[in-house]
């Protein structure tokens, strides 16, 4: 009996397009402002290459790779990037996720500072919106069990 | 020349589109229908892109123009490479399920 999860064409293709698809992920992030995309969509591509993982191979070994704790902590790792981007603002005395006052920081021009704040926004709406897309796929196609996909 | 390359592709990965719609709508079970719009959509989707691909090239050959061509290019063969592969998916896990394919009789009961 052949076993449904281990099918050597889809693997071998999963193992090559992978590496691609996680690099357009972060092209789609890193160039949010100046094309479409942004934070979540690059998120959601990234989440997907890990979904295709799980598809392709099984669950245990998509858990080896991206473990629940770690996954745990990149959901709320996310969360700090961007608030803490925003208090940083609120701190050096401009409103909440006004970047334009991090100038005081990177030595560069207001609007350079708003770029690179905007950026560093994107990147932790990024992580999170990954971290969650896993964490509600493996839930959902396991029923909370995280062993094995059910039928 | 550039544009009657580009007219050339385009036409014959709509035609392509065409036979595997068709095909996905005149076929009699499963399997057959998926082996239409697999191949169908993958020669279509390949043709029309690099048909796209050249149409831009008209705005002159510079860095920008060629670059925006080869982002074609690569979306033309990430098709290329993923469509076949889905649609081996599709069928395998179909076959696994039991889905019956059809023969002259009729869909074997």
């Amino acid at each position: 009996m052949i076993n449904r999860f281990e099918n050597i064409i889809i693997q071998t293709i999963s193992r090559l397009l992978i590496p691609p698809i996680q690099l357009y992920a972060l092209y789609v992030i890193a160039h949010g402002h100046y094309s479409p995309g942004g934070g979540f969509q690059g998120g959601c591509i990234l989440g997907a290459s890990f979904i295709l993982m799980v598809i392709a191979y099984d669950i245990k070994e998509t858990k080896r790779m991206i473990s629940e704790k770690i996954n745990t902590i990149f959901i709320s790792l996310g969360v700090i990037i961007y608030s803490g981007i925003g208090a940083v603002c609120l701190i050096l005395g401009a409103d909440y996720l006004d970047y334009g006052i991090l100038n005081k920081i990177f030595s560069v021009s207001p609007a350079k500072a708003r770029a690179l704040g905007t950026f560093g926004v994107e990147i932790g709406v990024g992580i999170t919106v990954m971290a969650v897309m896993v964490s509600i796929f493996l839930n959902l196609v396991s029923g909370g069990e995280h062993e094995e996909a059910q039928e | 020349m550039l544009t009657t390359l580009a007219i050339i592709f385009i036409a014959t990965g709509v035609f392509f589109f065409t036979t595997a719609t068709i095909g996905l709508i005149r076929f009699p079970d499963f399997y057959c229908r998926m082996q239409a719009t697999g191949k169908g959509d993958t020669l279509g989707a390949l043709l029309s892109l690099a048909g796209l691909a050249l149409y831009y090239l008209n705005n002159g050959f510079s860095l920008p123009t060629i670059l925006i061509s080869i982002k074609v290019m690569f979306i033309a063969i990430f098709i290329f490479i993923a469509n076949p592969t889905a649609t081996h998916a599709i069928t395998k896990s179909g076959l696994e399920c039991g889905v019956k394919p059809w023969t002259k009789e009729g869909i074997q009961k």
